[in-house]
Order: C-alpha cells, then structure tokens, then sequence
C-alpha cells in the first residue's frame, strides 16, 4: 500500500511536470485566449458564483451584505406564494413548448430536408423568420385585442362562437396558453438550424445500405439512420430548447403587461426582474437566479442521458 | 479543370441514381400531403411578419378602417418617414436611438468575432493543458440564459463602473458562449496539415491565425455575426443603461407604442426596422450559416 502511494504521488508529480511543461511551452496559446477567457470568467463564471454566495445574504446595494444561511431560500419556497405561480408558470411553459418545439423543430427540419434546394432555402427562411425578428410577437397584441376590433375576437363572434370579446390579455385562463402560442411560434430557432444542416450532412450511403438491409418506409428509415446520425445535433438542439424554454419572460412581459392580472403571467425570470430591479433585494433575487441556474443544468443534463440511448 | 468537371458529371448521375433508387420508400400519395401540411404552415407562420410589414406601409385611415384588410391597398412609406419628422422634434430623435442601436451592434458583434475566434483557434487546433476543461465550461455556459446572470453582472459593472456607457452591453456580448462553441466545432474540420506546413514555413502563431485560418473559416463568420446581431439588435439595455440618450431602438419602440393610438403607425414601421436587419442578414448568407451548423453538434 505504502509503496502503491509513493508511486501515485511520483506519477502525479511526473505528470504535472509535463503539464507545465507544456504549458510553457504553449505560452502563444494561452496569450491568445486570454481575451476571451478573461471576458467570459468575469461575465459568466463570476456571475453564477458571485449570485450563489449573495444568495445566502440580505443585500440591497446600499448596506453591505448580510449573511443570512439559508433564510432566502426558505422563505422563496414555504412564503413566497407568487414565487411558487412563477414557478408552475414557467415549468408549465417549458413542458408544454420545450419538447413540442423541439419536435417541431426537428419535424420541419426532416420534412423540409428533401425538397429541391431553393425552396428549401425559401422554408428555412420562413421557418426560421419569427425567431430572429426580434419583438415581431408584439404583433400578437393585435390579433388578440381585448375589444370587438381584434381579429379573434371578431372572428369568433361573427362565427357566433362567443357572444362578448374575451380579454385575451386580462384574463388569467388565457394568458398562458396564448404566451404558449407564441412562443411555439417562434421556437424553430438555432436548433431547427442545427437539425437542417445536420440533416444534409448525413451520409448517403447509409441509406443504400439501409434499403439492402429491408428498410420500408420513411418512418423506419428515420428511426435506424437518421436519428442515430444526428446524435449530436439533438444534443445542441436540447440544450438550445431548454435554455429557450426555461428563460420565458419576454413574451409574457411584452402581451400580459408586467405585472400581470393576479400574476397569472408571472414567471421565475419575471420574478427575478421584480425582486431584482425594482425593489433593490438582491440577495433575494440571486437566490432566484440560483434556483433557476440550478433546474435549467439539472434539466439539461437530465434531458442528455436521455437523448444517449435514441436510436440504439 | 476538365478532368474536374467530369468528375462533378460523374458525381452527378451518381446522385441522380441515388436519388431515384430512393423513390421505392416514398409514396406519391404522403408526398403530396406533407407538401401540401408544409405549405400551410408556413403560410400560418409567415403570416404575423407580413402582416407586420404591410401594417407599416397602410396609411392612417387604412390601419384602422374595419374589417381590416391583410394587405396594404395603398402603400406608402410615410410611417417610416415620420419616425424621422416626428420624432426627430423630441428631445432624442429617432435617429439618435437608431444609431445607439447600431454602435452597440457594430462593436459588440466586431469584438466577439475578433476575441471569439482568437480563442477557438487555439482550443480546435492546439493541445495545450486546460484545453478541454475550458471548453466544457463553455458548453455549461451554454446550458443557462443569461437572465441568470443578469442581476451579479450589474454589480460586477457597478463595480467597473460601467453602468450607463454603451460597454455595458458591448463588452459581455464579445463573451458570447455560443460563438465560441460554433467557431471552434467548425475549425476543428480545417486541416491541421495546412496549419503545420505553415508553422515548418517559418510562419507565427499569430499569423496563421490571421493569414491562413480566418480566411477559411469565413463561413463561421457569418454565423457569428447573425447570432451576435440577433442578440444585440433586439437588445432593451434598459436595465444598465438609464440615460434616455443612450438607449437603444427596441426602448424606443415600446415608448412609441405606449403612445397611444396616434403613434400606432410609426410603432407598425419600427417594428418591421427592428426586424428586417436580423432576416436580411440572415437571407444573405444562409448557405454559409447551414454549412457551420452541419459541425454544431454536441458531443459527450
């Protein structure tokens, strides 16, 4: 045992001497990453840690920080009654356009993937157009107008449908599933380009050999070639659909108003807004930030080991 | 050459075979209906944007005549021309928000494409240790919105004390993980042969970064820039940025749209002014963005 941990420890220090070696040795390449990892260190891993250590604080910017355990976190989860809305509001969203989405996303890609070339280029264009058109959903609020003017409204009235206009936007059993609309609108985003490059770059001759081996119809062939070859693009698309799903607030904010009626339209994210830039409780806020760090990792790689076993 | 073009001939009745031979697992019948579904998707997806847009050419008394129609009967471009007039008489002109929107852009995606590629360089094509570790946490960053990281990177900007100047917004844009990620997947496909002939060659670090690989990644280029324009274009900045001056198009559109029903026309035009600049980027070089995405995927 003695002699199996000296050897350990010789090795350790051997290998670290050819790391540092190297190291000097690649003293261009950090130079050249500096920059970046300068940045990213200071605005994206300083941030998370910096959001976990204030979590466990009270700190609102003018008196230092107090440290406080884990009085935040209690109270988000057994007093903040509107913490716990944002919370089934945003897991609502992300079940519901998260995967759908991400179908969608992939659904589109595949069926668009055999059309000849320019009309191809016409439907990722289309597909792709709500995403990137930046506050186009705002246009939503005239579809949905609360009075006799808007179009739904007055397209379900003339249908007799409805005998007085809904408040989309007001009332609290609409908000979501209309938000929900939206956003599946707009969801064929970086993904969907993922899938449609990836889709083209699966090797032809998998599938010669597919149909020698018996492959019937479009649906087995997407099963045992297709899926399988685009492994790794699933895997960027999930992760873009995660983030996308968890991060809900712009839309909500944008068609339900900020705050909503009975904060039906609430979100994690929305609510981070509040406790964070209104009223100044940062320590509060970061706890949410933390939460919310936390579900969209977990989730993430919940949703990885999942998509491992496709196709095999 | 020609011994090229017959091999492309060669290639392309392969293709045409292949092509043909997979017809046996299509039925004419499906194909048809899933034309026929994808057409009208798209027509239900596309429609909010046309309607945006022909929503800023309607006059007036067109935009608010009942039923609506669809399409603009008589087109003109004086909402957009008025968001000049009208609001060039406030105390900061349209013209001042427009320009605020397109230095912050302009630096911010300049920026992140110089410092972004300068890293994925060197992460693709050398060994170095610590390599892989950094990357991993790129990918990490990738998995979590920047909502996370809003409310600490106020303070970490308090703290630089650039709260209120257009770096707020410019300088963490040129961090972007999702730039990083997509240039170093695509430079890992370039050659490293190229890279070590030049290297024997006598050239520098810096100069087959500059001289060799950047001209060959051009593709990856543009695929940074329209997601590095995409997410500073539609950028609020209201939270670090307070001084009216300073803020940016999509602040000025919500102030034009709370302006009540007078304003509903120039609110149509910035709108469409919002979101032409992301789509036209896109529709210009989207061959070169699939081609970058073909090396996106993420692998364990």
């Amino acid at each position: 045992m003695k002699e199996y941990l000296r050897k350990y420890f010789i090795l350790r220090k051997h290998n670290r001497q050819v790391a540092f070696k190297k190291a000097m040795k690649s003293k261009m390449c950090y130079l050249f990453l500096l920059p970046y990892a300068l940045l990213f260190v200071l605005f994206y891993v300083a941030p998370v840690v910096v959001s976990i250590f204030y979590s466990f604080t009270y700190y609102n910017i003018l008196e230092s920080p107090r440290f406080i355990g884990l009085q935040n976190y209690v109270s988000l989860i057994l007093e903040d009654d509107i913490f716990l809305i944002g919370l089934k509001n945003t897991f609502l969203i992300a079940v519901v356009t998260g995967p759908l989405g991400y179908i969608m996303s992939f659904l589109f890609a595949w069926l668009i993937n055999e059309l000849p070339r320019w009309v191809r280029s016409v439907a990722v264009v289309v597909f792709y157009a709500p995403s990137i058109a930046g506050n186009c959903y705002v246009i939503f609020s005239v579809f949905f107008r609360g009075d006799a003017y808007g179009y739904v409204n007055a397209f379900l009235m003339n249908l007799g449908i409805i005998d007085t206009p809904i408040l989309w936007f007001i009332d609290p059993t609409y908000m979501l599933p209309i938000c929900m609309l939206v956003i599946l609108w707009m969801s064929l985003g970086t993904g969907f380009l993922s899938f449609v490059a990836g889709l083209q770059g699966v090797d032809r001759s998998q599938f010669e050999a597919g149909y020698m081996d018996g492959i019937k119809n479009r649906w087995q062939e997407l099963w045992y070639i297709t899926l399988p070859n685009m492994k790794p693009m699933l895997m960027f698309g999930a992760v873009m659909s995660i983030t996308q799903a968890f991060g809900v607030c712009d839309v909500t904010m944008a068609l339900c108003g900020y705050p909503s009626t009975d904060y039906a339209a609430r979100t994690i994210v929305t609510h981070l807004f509040d406790y964070g830039f209104t009223r100044f409780e940062m320590g509060y806020a970061c706890a949410i930030a933390t939460i919310l760090f936390l579900l969209m990792i977990l989730c993430n790689k919940a949703i990885q080991s999942l998509l491992r076993r496709v196709g095999t | 050459m020609s011994k090229k073009k017959k091999q492309e001939t060669v290639e392309a009745v392969y293709h045409k075979k292949l092509v043909k031979r997979r017809k046996p697992n299509r039925s004419i019948a499906g194909d048809i209906g899933l034309y026929v579904f994808l057409f009208l998707v798209a027509v239900v997806m596309f429609f909010p944007i046309v309607y945006a847009v022909s929503n800023a050419l309607k006059p007036l008394d067109e935009l608010f005549k009942f039923p609506p129609k669809i399409l603009a009967q008589n087109p003109t471009l004086d909402n957009f021309s008025d968001l000049f007039v009208t609001l060039g008489k406030s105390w900061v002109t349209f013209s001042r928000y427009l320009f605020n929107t397109v230095f912050i852009t302009f630096m911010g995606t300049f920026g992140h494409l110089i410092v972004a590629s300068m890293g994925a360089f060197v992460l693709a094509k050398y060994d170095f240790p610590g390599n892989q570790t950094f990357f991993k946490l790129v990918t990490v960053a990738m998995m979590f919105t920047g909502y996370v990281t809003q409310i600490p990177n106020y303070l970490i900007l308090n703290k630089l004390g650039w709260i209120d100047t257009y770096w707020s917004i410019v300088i963490p844009a040129f961090a972007s993980p999702m730039g990083l990620f997509l240039m170093k997947q695509f430079m890992e496909g370039l050659p490293t042969s190229l890279i070590e002939a030049a290297q024997i060659d006598g050239a520098s670090v810096w100069k087959v970064f500059s001289g060799i690989v950047m001209p060959n990644v051009k593709p990856a280029w543009m695929t940074l820039i329209i997601f590095s324009v995409q997410g500073l274009w539609n950028n609020k900045a209201a939270t670090y940025i307070y001084s009216e001056e300073k803020k940016t198009l999509v602040y000025a559109m919500q102030q034009i749209q709370s302006g009540g029903i007078a304003r509903t026309g120039q609110g149509a035009a910035v709108l469409v002014v919002l979101m032409v600049v992301p789509i036209a980027i896109f529709i210009f070089s989207e061959s070169q963005i699939l081609e970058t995405m073909a090396s996106s995927g993420l692998k364990d």
